[in-house]
């Protein structure tokens, strides 16, 4: 069953054209790598499904309702979380309040203190300093957090923006055997952002290539690598 | 030692006075990097609100007759209605513009407010008698303190601890907090935006409105510039604060009242007339060593 169904959308800064036209589906279950050279559009996309640059045309829709041009607060209602690029956790709050801040919005309370606590048992570095300032965590562990913090949500979705930036390799790998083990655990979906194909290589799946603001290759990741038209994306001479 | 007291009561009371300002203010930078220049209208429009219209000198008391019970949650609710209408009637059509575009709306905002009392009061400062009882000395350790001061300082202390757990303890302080810091990442953990702006504009307010009584029982007179001064220093103070610090706010007005107080009660005789330029320029010194202000939080930056 489609979760997430992104149709012909565009996406405007001003007079730059960030999106054009760009449709995809995302299976209930299913793990969604997308890729691209830098300002290919990858982020606009993830923060146009989450609300905060609203297309100018096309249409969203979570689970079949539309949330075309509906404010962030609401598009996370609707089961869709993002971790976007650089963690963005809120220095000043403890990791606890980090992570209640994501639960704020739940109907479910009862199930709240459950959740937060199986979150401490997937993350046992948080639970330890549950009560610091969580500016004072490393990067790695910041990473740990916001995904933390995004799973309180209670998400059907959840879409990562760059998992791997400036982490160190063995950080990475981490963070990774977490995102695979929690879809497991929580069936989960998820949309991974990336620079590289290594980790949707690493991991299966399903990989979208963009550049210039369109897809340009779809498919298995495994059957892409030996697509000459990725190696072009990134080294050719595009077309935009 | 009582004149050390008479120093101590002066500063902490005068101190309250500036330190509820600049909450006020921070607390709406806070979330929008909005600073409300039209917060010190909001202060005379609650002291007015206590008068019925007219221009003549003698002013005819009002809700200001009603026993405290009933005239402090009236002019609390005043205070936070006139926020909250500025909030919807003209801040949020700013929401997204640059902060120098907001703070201009809200000088035109301020002017529009003192207009407006212009037109049903006139410019000529009013006699007004709230609770003379307070005026009254009272005996602390052998020092004699005006009562109003103690219920000053009391009240703030007592607002300070009622917002901190509403901040610390509440979902909506928590919200709010978190908004402070990131804004869209707080929506996109489902926070309204809303919700979080119009709150902050209704705390605001009253908080303005708490000023007002305070200072309207202080000096007995309603003046459509009384609430401009407190709100400058306010602002000053939460720059020395570091702009979106709550508890910076807060320090940054005891600070300058504790200033005031001192260079008041220390400067030689000749030199008392210019106590303010003394105190601007301790806002100056404290400004070129910590340009971010003493409590800077560290994620001040630029929301998306």
């Amino acid at each position: 069953m489609t979760l997430l169904a992104v149709d012909n959308i565009t996406v405007r800064y001003g007079r730059l054209t960030a999106l054009r036209g760009i449709s995809l589906n995302i299976a209930e279950g299913e793990i969604l790598f997308v890729i691209g050279p830098n300002g290919a559009g990858k982020s606009t996309l993830l923060n146009a499904i989450a609300g905060v640059v609203p297309p100018v045309s096309g249409t969203i829709a979570m689970h079949g309702l539309a949330v075309t041009g509906a404010p962030p607060e609401q598009i996370a209602r609707s089961g869709f979380s993002l971790v976007p690029e650089g963690r963005n956790v809120f220095g000043a709050l403890t990791i606890e309040e980090n992570l209640k801040v994501g639960a704020g919005m739940r109907a479910d309370k009862h199930k709240v203190a459950g959740d937060l606590e199986s979150v401490y048992r997937e993350f046992p570095v948080l639970a330890e300093r549950r009560h610091a300032a969580a500016g004072m965590l490393s990067g790695g562990e910041q990473q740990m957090l916001v995904i933390g913090r995004a799973l309180m949500t209670s998400p059907r979705l959840m879409a990562i923006d760059e998992p791997s930036l400036g982490l160190a390799p063995k950080i990475i790998d981490q963070v990774y055997e977490i995102l695979v083990w929690l879809r497991a655990q929580r069936k989960l979906t998820l949309l991974i952002v990336e620079q590289s194909s290594t980790r949707a290589l690493m991991t299966g799946g399903r990989m979208i290539l963009m550049r210039g603001g369109r897809i340009v290759l779809e498919g298995a990741a495994g059957d892409m690598v030996k697509d000459e038209r990725l190696k072009q994306a990134y080294f050719g001479f595009g077309d935009h | 030692m009582t004149e050390l007291l008479q120093i101590v009561f002066d500063a902490l009371s005068l101190g309250s006075l500036y330190a509820l300002g600049a909450l006020g203010i921070a607390l709406i930078f806070g979330v929008m990097r909005l600073v409300n220049f039209a917060h010190g209208d909001f202060i005379a429009t609650c002291v007015f609100a206590m008068l019925w219209p007219s221009i003549n000198a003698a002013a005819i008391v009002f809700a200001g007759n009603l026993p405290f019970y009933l005239l402090i949650p009236l002019l609390l609710l005043v205070g936070a209605a006139l926020s909250v209408l500025s909030e919807v009637i003209v801040f949020r059509r700013f929401r997204n513009a640059n902060p120098a575009t907001m703070m201009i709306a809200s000088f035109a905002l301020g002017f529009a407010i003192r207009n407006f009392l212009l037109m049903l009061y006139s410019s000529r400062p009013k006699s007004i008698t709230l609770w003379p009882s307070l005026s009254l000395p009272v005996e602390v350790w052998g020092a004699r303190i005006p009562m109003l001061q103690v219920v000053t300082i009391i009240i703030t202390l007592a607002v300070l601890a009622v917002l901190t757990l509403f901040l610390k303890r509440t979902r909506y302080g928590l919200e709010m907090r978190a908004a402070a810091e990131n804004f869209t990442m707080a929506r996109m953990l489902g926070v309204r935006a809303n919700a979080v702006i119009l709150l902050a504009f209704a705390i605001s307010g009253m908080l303005a409105a708490a000023i007002g009584l305070i200072l309207a029982t202080n000096s007995g007179t309603a003046d459509i510039g009384m609430g401009a001064n407190v709100m400058l220093i306010a602002f000053i103070a939460t720059v020395i604060g570091g702009l979106g610090s709550v508890p910076g706010a807060v320090a940054g007005g005891f600070l300058i009242g504790g200033a005031s107080s001192v260079f008041q009660a220390t400067l030689p005789h000749d030199a008392r007339v210019f106590r303010d330029a003394f105190v601007y320029g301790a806002v100056i010194v404290v400004l070129l060593v910590r340009p971010q202000g003493l409590f800077a939080p560290k994620s001040a930056k630029q929301r998306v």
